[in-house]
């Protein structure tokens, strides 16, 4: 078991527009892919693919995406010879922290980076990745 | 022979394989076979009761199999099954 965290590194207009999305759903979370290479422990997130939160009802504490969208972003990684290496959404007024939901749906492998917002200000970036436990482990982003 | 798509997180269960063959004549005998072939994968396809997780789709060709006929849908020669993570969150 690799027990090393992930090193999270942004190439700036991807972090940008996944910050710009956030504040354009506010109130509402967002939701999208992000595609990069990794090597070892770092992974490097060079693409950012925006997605509609699909999610019926309550979207200020929910989001969905659908299988559609989802095999969209296989597709595209598969194009750009890049690997999906995660997903993000925002909690609006909300800490960037996973909620009991965003566990049990979790898959393995995947960065789940939650972009926390309360005010164009005032946003926080944090991201988590399941263990062999099934529970999320906080990963660094630089 | 079908075709088998695995996506990127189970990938690592797969032996990195994106992309498997499969002679089984249904869904459920497929995933069956697949968790027989790769141990590890199993807990992510199946929950404790054996039914395939409620946080996977699983489609054949274009169709979700939940409109079919879930695990008995057939499997046809050259369809594609595709193993879709379901994305969501709080």
């Amino acid at each position: 078991m690799n027990n090393t965290k992930s090193i999270l590194l942004f190439q700036p207009d991807v972090y940008q527009k996944m910050l710009d999305d956030a504040i354009h759903c506010f109130p509402d979370e967002c939701c999208g892919f992000l595609f990069g290479t990794e090597n070892e422990n770092i992974r490097s997130f060079t693409k950012i693919l925006v997605v509609e939160n699909t999610k019926e009802g309550d979207k200020k504490r929910r989001f969905s995406i659908t299988p559609r969208d989802y095999m969209k972003a296989e597709t595209l990684a598969s194009e750009l010879d890049l690997t999906l290496l995660g997903v993000y959404h925002s909690h609006p007024v909300h800490p960037a922290i996973p909620s009991e939901h965003d566990l049990s749906v979790a898959m393995p492998y995947f960065s789940y980076v939650i972009v926390s917002v309360y005010g164009e200000n005032d946003i926080h970036v944090r991201s988590w990745k399941l263990n062999e436990e099934r529970q999320f482990e906080e990963e660094l982003v630089a | 022979m079908a075709t088998v798509i695995i996506p990127t997180p189970l990938r690592k269960f797969t032996e990195n394989n994106a992309r498997l063959e499969t002679d089984a004549a249904t869904v459920g005998s497929a995933l069956q076979s697949l968790s027989e072939k790769y141990p590890d994968l199993r807990r992510h396809l199946f929950d404790d009761t054996g039914n395939i997780r409620p946080f996977l789709n699983i489609f054949v060709g274009e169709d979700d199999i939940r409109d079919r006929n879930q695990g008995d849908t057939l499997l046809e020669s050259n369809t594609v099954l595709s193993i879709v993570p379901a994305i969501a969150g709080g």
